[in-house]
């Protein structure tokens, strides 16, 4: 090796270095300057009041009550829609026009920005139904947004199952139904639960399509015909507009630092979770494959 | 020849076998697959049926081409060229240094990661693409635009295209390296052995070899960050200052497309409304083109 090769190669080792050091540290940055400013902020009665000027209080709990709203609904349509899907897409679906066509569909959903489906659920949800600016618009906006995350992740899990379970089963006697149901599904249970805590994951960040579907009023949904801020469209409120906040020391600054502190610290909860499931899965195979 | 008719009367006795429950039940699954096309096309309706009037009662060329934005003087002029060029502008560019800074953390944890690291790594980089957009632009609120302020001085509003590139470019990070590591594991270890019994040294193999290798894969990231970084909201208007105008410099404010859309949504009213809207249909129109572009790249590859 001559020194000319030496010396490009050490160089371009610490452009890599650096580069990686860039995003971890970028990533570090976020995480350690929002949680150090906003964690002194969260405490009680932040979690468990209103917003509300009448009574005083600057609480975020009608927001977490819009979150977990969407959370629910959305996940109580999309996660059967998207299993049967994939069970179709892996069991029984034959290449050719009818399959080729579904994959583009799910990949186009994939690819459309969170406004698009904000404007289309204005449109359609909000509008041409006439749900008007509710949690039930919201959820059904983000039923379409979070199918494809649900379909590809459950694929993957489906496929993952040995053929020989399905065989052993099939020369059982069992139909191709009961096979799916009884076999296939539970070995692949905790690919989908990651699936779903994916999706959880993107329903819980979303804030473009639900602020145009399910409003941005800091007010405590009482049915699902209610609109709600969650808790990004009012962190999206409180960075924007700094209103002035019921309290005497606190500001909306304050305020702010304490809600993306909250979310960040879901969107690890939520991390973790997924990612321990699929640590799990992994293991379960390699137990498999001996 | 035989056998082969053989099988087909067994496949076709096994059709046979099937219940006229399984067979509902088969139709049944066919019918939910075939929501996300029927989804697909009902939005593809839907945006152009309410987007789409508006552009031909403004003009096409008016609406695309003109640069003046006033929605609520009298007569309005709605032209959405300063926000295309906001657009791609800041997408182009935050792409550029995303691309770079991506690719080379994907080599550096496809290649020379110890194992340990790469294992805490990972889920690193996953948090960074499960971080809300709205926190995103908040950051760029408490810490890019004073620290733009900083260097360029105080008679800068912090607020620019500048801020929106760099929030735009942590952004698609996470995007780009889980793709190109991806495709640069895929690539047969054979090739990089051969390279390597040849007398280059890793990273001769790695540029050499292994990235050429996976150029397709690698390039997909790409397109799919373009898509990414063009339809981000939230954390762009949060930064971008949203003044209408044709960006002169870096420093400039500006209003992109998707910020266009959501900034005026509430208190606008009629044409104003339809406006935003056709907005909207324009923003459809490129995702969608960058969507077809990435299928293609996408088949060619097939990681499916």
């Amino acid at each position: 090796m001559n020194m000319r090769t030496k010396v490009i190669d050490r160089i371009l080792k610490v452009f890599i270095w650096i580069c990686t050091a860039f995003t971890v540290s970028i990533l570090l940055f976020i995480v350690v300057y929002i949680i150090s400013k906003g964690i002194r902020f969260v405490n009680w009665e932040l979690l468990s009041t209103n917003y509300s000027s009448y009574k005083r209080t600057y609480g975020i709990l009608p927001m977490i009550v819009s979150t977990l709203y969407l959370i629910g609904m959305t996940l109580l349509i999309s996660t059967p829609l998207g299993i049967l899907t994939s069970i179709y897409l892996t069991q029984y679906a034959k290449p050719g026009k009818v399959l080729s066509s579904i994959r583009f569909a799910i990949e186009c959903l994939a690819g459309i920005p969170s406004i698009i489906y904000g404007l289309f659920g204005l449109v359609f949800f909000v509008q041409t139904l006439r749900f008007g600016a509710s949690m039930l618009s919201g959820a059904l906006t983000l039923t379409i947004m979070v199918l494809p995350t649900i379909i590809r992740a459950t694929e993957e899990a489906l496929l993952t199952v040995p053929l020989s379970y399905k065989e052993g089963s099939l020369a059982l006697g069992a139909s191709k139904r009961r096979t799916i149901f009884k076999v296939v599904l539970p070995s692949a249970i905790t690919g989908i639960i990651s699936a779903i805590i994916l999706s959880v994951g993107r329903i819980v960040g979303e804030s473009a399509a639900v602020m145009l579907t399910a409003g941005s009023a800091a007010n405590f949904p009482k049915s699902i015909f209610e609109p709600g801020a969650t808790l990004t469209v009012q962190l999206y409120y409180m960075a924007t507009e700094m209103p002035k906040i019921f309290h005497p020391t606190l500001t909306a600054e304050d305020l702010t630092y304490a809600i993306a502190t909250v979310l960040i610290v879901l969107t690890l909860i939520i991390n973790l979770s997924a990612t321990f499931t699929g640590t799990f899965i992994k293991n379960k195979q390699i137990g498999k494959g001996k | 020849m035989n056998i082969e008719q053989n099988n087909e009367e067994k496949f076709i006795k096994l059709k046979e076998k099937s219940t006229p429950s399984e067979k509902l039940f088969e139709l049944m699954l066919l019918f939910c697959a075939s929501l996300s096309v029927l989804a697909v096309v009902t939005i593809t309706i839907y945006l152009f049926y309410r987007g789409a009037p508006v552009i031909f009662k403004v003009g096409v060329n008016n609406f695309i081409f003109n640069t003046e934005w006033a929605p609520l003087s009298v007569p309005p002029s709605f032209g959405i060229l300063p926000m295309i060029v906001a657009s791609i502008t800041a997408t182009i560019c935050a792409v550029a240094f995303g691309v770079v800074i991506g690719i080379m953390t994907a080599v550096y944890l496809a290649e020379l990661a110890p194992r340990w690291l790469a294992r805490i790594l990972r889920p690193a980089i996953d948090l960074l693409a499960g971080i809300p957009s709205v926190v995103y632009g908040f950051w760029g609120l408490a810490v890019i635009i004073p620290l733009i302020r900083k260097v360029f001085g105080d008679d800068n509003p912090g607020n620019s295209l500048l801020a929106v590139i760099i929030i735009l470019s942590i952004m698609i990070l996470p995007t780009i390296i889980n793709l190109s590591e991806t495709s640069l594991r895929a690539v047969p270890i054979a090739y990089k052995e051969g390279s390597l019994a040849l007398g280059s040294t890793q990273l001769q193999s790695v540029f050499k070899v292994q990235i050429p290798a996976a150029k397709s894969g690698i390039i997909a990231s790409v397109v799919l960050g373009i898509g990414r970084a063009f339809g981000e909201t939230m954390a762009v208007v949060m930064v971008a200052g949203n003044a209408v105008q044709m960006p002169e410099s870096f420093l400039s404010m500006v209003r992109t497309l998707t910020g266009g859309i959501v900034i005026e949504m509430n208190y606008s009213e009629g044409l104003h409304k339809d406006a935003l809207f056709g907005i909207g249909v324009v923003l459809f129109i490129f995702i969608m083109i960058i969507n077809l572009v990435l299928n293609k790249m996408l088949k060619k590859k097939v990681i499916r």
